[in-house]
């Protein structure tokens, strides 16, 4: 399908070329920074459940898997613009680059407005005002771990904005190169680096719509 | 995938359709009525078999050398550990 250049010839060792193994081994010590959050995040709902609410109880489920939904469109066109560009389609790259663009803006835009709703509702990190906090205390019960729902959630979700944001910034510098005429079938190596980074911050969202909001 | 090397081409739009459906019911199986354990483990296969499938397909991992999967496999034992081990603090 593609034809071997030089910047993707392969090492010797890994048989992958040079730039795609260095993604790669960034991206596993994102899975072990990823795994600090989520893991924190299991051990501390496992460590103090009264703390954490219910799905959908106070996060916004609906509006949020449509979310998900427009992160796994956006992971789609990413390997549409990738298999474009195998072929040779430049206008094809292009248009698929701008709307993964597009898709992963609107990913950020949906989760600002999210988190616009959640502070305006008192869901904030420091949770004297979640109202799991107000349940507990009118309950009689000590309150412990009270600002742990918010603190890990505004982490995780946060940290994981932080990427898809640094993606789209990504995305679009690549888009730039495109419109250069920087890819062609023989050289895209550029593309499929910028695909291995966008597809994996897409895997992670996977694992944390299911652990934080549905769960 | 390994440069110069050929390959069938992915299954974009049948992994797509997949994941689509897949995230449907997880919301629809998130609200049922089942016990909070079989809640938990239905929900983790499904999350885990959409991460997968990005994986294989997305991240064309199905189409590379056996020492990239190695590698790419070799963070997750790790987090296992990271997470049993201090999970049994609780306990």
């Amino acid at each position: 399908m593609t034809t071997m250049t030089t910047d993707r010839a392969p090492m010797a060792g890994m048989k992958v070329y040079h730039l795609k193994l260095g993604m790669w081994v960034f991206l596993l010590s994102e899975v072990m920074f990823f795994t600090g959050l989520i893991g924190s995040y299991i051990i501390l709902r496992f460590a103090h459940p009264e703390a954490f609410g219910a799905p959908g109880e106070v996060l916004n489920v609906p509006l949020t898997a449509l979310n998900t939904f427009v992160l796994i469109c956006s992971s789609v066109t990413m390997v549409k613009a990738f298999a474009a560009i195998e072929q040779g389609d430049q206008e094809g790259l292009k248009n698929w680059l701008m709307a993964t663009i597009v898709l992963g803006a609107a990913f950020v835009g949906v989760q600002a407005f999210e988190y616009t709703i959640l502070v305006r509702e008192g869901f904030v990190p420091m949770a004297e005002s979640y109202h799991a906090i107000a349940r507990t205390a009118a309950e009689g019960s000590e309150v412990i771990g009270g600002p742990l729902y918010g603190a890990t959630f505004y982490m995780m979700t946060g940290f994981h904005g932080t990427h898809v944001s640094i993606g789209v910034l990504c995305l679009c510098f690549t888009l730039w190169r495109a419109r250069q005429g920087a890819y062609t079938a023989g050289s895209l190596g550029g593309v499929e680096i910028m695909g291995l980074y966008w597809h994996f911050v897409d895997l992670v969202w996977i694992l944390l719509f299911t652990i934080v909001y549905l769960i | 995938m390994v440069a110069g090397e050929e390959h069938k081409a992915p299954p974009y739009m049948i992994v797509f359709v997949v994941l689509g459906v897949l995230t449907v019911l997880e919301v629809l199986f998130a609200f049922t009525s089942l016990p909070k354990l079989w809640l938990a483990v239905g929900l983790i296969v499904m999350a885990l078999w959409k991460a997968v499938l990005v994986a294989m397909y997305y991240m064309h991992l199905r189409f590379e050398p056996r020492r990239l999967w190695i590698l790419a496999a070799s963070p997750i034992p790790l987090a296992i550990i990271l997470v049993v081990v201090v999970i049994q603090e609780i306990f």
